[in-house]
């Protein structure tokens, strides 16, 4: 497939299936003056776990519940992102030396200095994080979508329109972060929305309205990758040399999140791909293979029928 | 490391994750929908090719079996497809959009004029009505024959599924060997056994093309490729090859039977069948463990740094 310009935004066809990408929904057609791009920040390092997210996003979204399950997994008995679990809030406990560093959590008062604390119950450190739908810059699920039903709102994030969805389920093996699922009970593909329908009356999704400590931050993505740049320092600086940034990255294999992390420790121990690809970067090789494999096929064919006069 | 010594690459098992859960989503789709979709389309593709041939080169009763079992296939091919939607009322939004971007959407865009230019030539085929109409609309069908033969697999290549990913370059051959075996058993069952000759060399040539992507997807893929080679996707694989070699053979053999050639037809049908369903739990497996998605992608990070390199043996490769 030869790469060929598509003459109103000058991004060429491999653009269009990877690599960085200024503004998706101006590529997906929105027009100028449309809203910047937004997106999450969710800094794990001042998660409490307290999972207000996950209910105030099923109140507000209308989520039904999955019932009562002890997964046995620390205090995460949702297990995983889903059709009906559209925030999702990891526990990991790790076993780590006693002496632990203060993270800076939000007090009141002035701010403390950083400070290394001796704490008692030796050894053992909480991981925290609340993932979600990542609203990629190349989402493979939209791409892969056959109906349309899945689309880029003038906000860069990505929405499933449930009144076009068929419940083809192809979504759900082409994300590369294993959120989008179809809900049996319905048919139809489920994840998290953004709160498109907030996001147009000017509100904050309701996840990062209620988290009670900024964990989850909501606002332009130029904005949060400025601010979460700053936290990653701050957090070097006070002797946390394992915090990371994940997903902000735009060289990276979806062409960057619009739903980003900062980490304590490697994704995986997360449930999150280390390195993600958007499936459709190498669909031209895809397709080309195809070719062949069908000319080979018709080749074969004619081959027989010429070959031989029985 | 030597080229010529046969060695694979196989990091250690190492890793870490989220209390050993799964990272990707398991395809939803349903068994046996969708394995039998990738089934019956292979089938009607290449049974339309053979159709079509068939009848341009003189041999009506291949033209008449093929063009039959080419609409037969090509309709219940739609028909699992349509079973498997979680919102089977709503299948006409497939063709809603047409996107390169989605081999299903472009998938669809083959399979519906497909299925009823097929149609229309089965159609004539068994009433004498139109006939040359009838063979225009087979001849067509035909010249979609080679696509609904290898769309399925970048149907399942363009997934995040390692071990459908990791073999978008293997899978449409594999497919389209697998597509002409299907078309060739079906009229060495159902054809006349003076017209059989080509049926028999497009199963030997599909024959070789499909054991030839089958062996480099087991061999090639590192360990993405494990799923292909255990437990019961493994089975199912290997039972396929197997009835691949048995169909060939006897097909060959027994030229001059009609009875050991419909026994050639059936092995070859049974083939596609376990191929089918074996790539398809493949991938299922290749989702179901993080390690296929952790170690590669630490692997690809590190730039490939050193994975260790284990000689090739079933030991080695069947780890805990
Ligand atoms: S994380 Fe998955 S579901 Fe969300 S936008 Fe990306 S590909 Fe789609
Ligand atoms: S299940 Fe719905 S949203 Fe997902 S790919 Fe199919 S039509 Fe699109």
């Amino acid at each position: 497939m030869t790469t060929g310009h598509t003459g109103t935004t000058g991004t060429t066809w491999r653009d269009r299936l990877a690599g960085p990408l200024a503004d998706p929904a101006g590529e997906a057609g929105h027009a100028d003056g449309h809203p910047p791009r937004m997106g999450f920040f969710t800094d794990t390092s001042i998660c409490i776990g307290c999972k207000a997210c996950e209910v105030a996003c099923k109140e507000w979204n209308g989520v039904p519940d999955t019932g009562l399950d002890l997964l046995g997994s620390s205090y995460d008995n949702t297990g995983a992102l889903g059709a009906n679990s559209w925030r999702h809030v990891a526990f990991v406990e790790q076993r780590v030396p006693a002496e632990r560093v203060e993270l800076g959590m939000p007090g009141i008062g002035a701010p403390e200095q950083p400070q290394r604390a001796e704490t008692d119950d030796a050894g053992v450190r909480w991981l925290m994080s609340s993932d979600v739908c990542k609203h990629c810059t190349h989402a493979a699920c939209l791409d892969v979508c056959p109906t349309g039903s899945l689309f880029r709102t003038e906000f860069g994030t990505v929405v499933v329109q449930e009144d076009i969805c068929n419940g083809c389920g192809y979504c759900v093996p082409a994300c590369p972060y294993g959120v989008i699922e179809r809900r049996e009970s319905d048919g139809r593909a489920f994840k998290c929305t953004l709160c498109y329908d907030r996001l147009r009356d000017g509100l904050e999704p309701a996840c990062a309205k209620a988290c009670p400590t900024d964990s989850i931050q909501f606002g332009p993505l130029d904005e949060l990758r400025e601010r979460a740049e700053r936290r990653v320092e701050q957090l070097h600086d006070r002797g946390v040399p394992e915090a990371r940034l994940y997903g902000e990255d735009p060289d990276d294999g979806v062409g960057g999140d619009g739903a980003f992390f900062l980490l304590l420790d490697e994704p995986e121990v997360y449930g999150l791909p280390p390195d993600p690809v958007v499936t459709t970067r190498d669909l031209p090789a895809m397709w080309k293979h195809m070719g062949m494999a069908a000319v080979a096929a018709a080749a074969g064919a004619l081959a027989a029928f010429l070959g031989g006069r029985r | 490391m030597s080229p010529r010594r046969e060695q694979e690459m196989v990091p250690r098992a190492e890793f870490r994750s989220y209390y050993g859960r799964p990272i990707l989503k398991q395809p939803a789709w349903k068994v046996p929908d969708v394995p039998g979709y990738l089934f019956l389309g292979g089938l009607a593709g290449s049974s339309a090719m053979l159709g079509a041939l068939g009848g341009a080169t003189g041999r009506p009763g291949l033209a008449r079996a093929s063009r039959l079992v080419a609409a037969g296939s090509a309709v219940a091919s739609v028909g699992a497809l349509i079973h498997d939607l979680g919102r089977p009322e709503r299948f006409l939004n497939m063709l809603r959009v047409l996107k390169p971007t989605s081999p299903l959407s472009v998938g669809s865009w083959i399979l519906a004029p497909f299925s009823g230019l097929a149609s229309a030539s089965a159609a004539s085929e068994l009433t004498g009505l139109l006939p040359r109409l009838g063979t225009a609309a087979g001849a067509a069908s035909a010249g979609l024959g080679p696509a609904m033969c290898t769309y399925t697999a970048v149907l399942l290549a363009d997934t995040a599924i390692p071990a459908w990913h990791e073999a978008h370059r293997e899978l449409p051959f594999l497919f389209a060997g697998g597509a002409l075996t299907s078309g060739a058993g079906a009229a060495l069952i159902a054809a006349p056994a003076a017209e059989q000759g080509p049926a028999r060399r497009i199963g030997l040539i599909g024959a070789g093309m499909e054991l030839a992507a089958a062996y480099r997807m087991e061999r090639g893929l590192g360990l993405v490729g494990e799923p292909y080679r255990q437990g019961r996707p493994g089975k199912l694989l290997r039972a396929g090859r197997a009835l691949t070699a048995v169909g060939a053979g006897l097909s060959v053999l027994g030229r001059r039977s009609r009875a050991v050639s419909a026994i050639a037809g059936a092995a070859y049908l049974a083939a596609g069948l376990c191929t089918r369903f074996g790539v398809f739990e493949a991938g299922k497996a290749s989702a179901a463990d993080p390690k296929y998605v952790v170690i590669p992608q630490r692997e690809r990070l590190a730039g490939a740094a050193e994975p260790v390199v284990i000689e090739q043996s079933g030991a080695a490769l069947s780890r805990p």
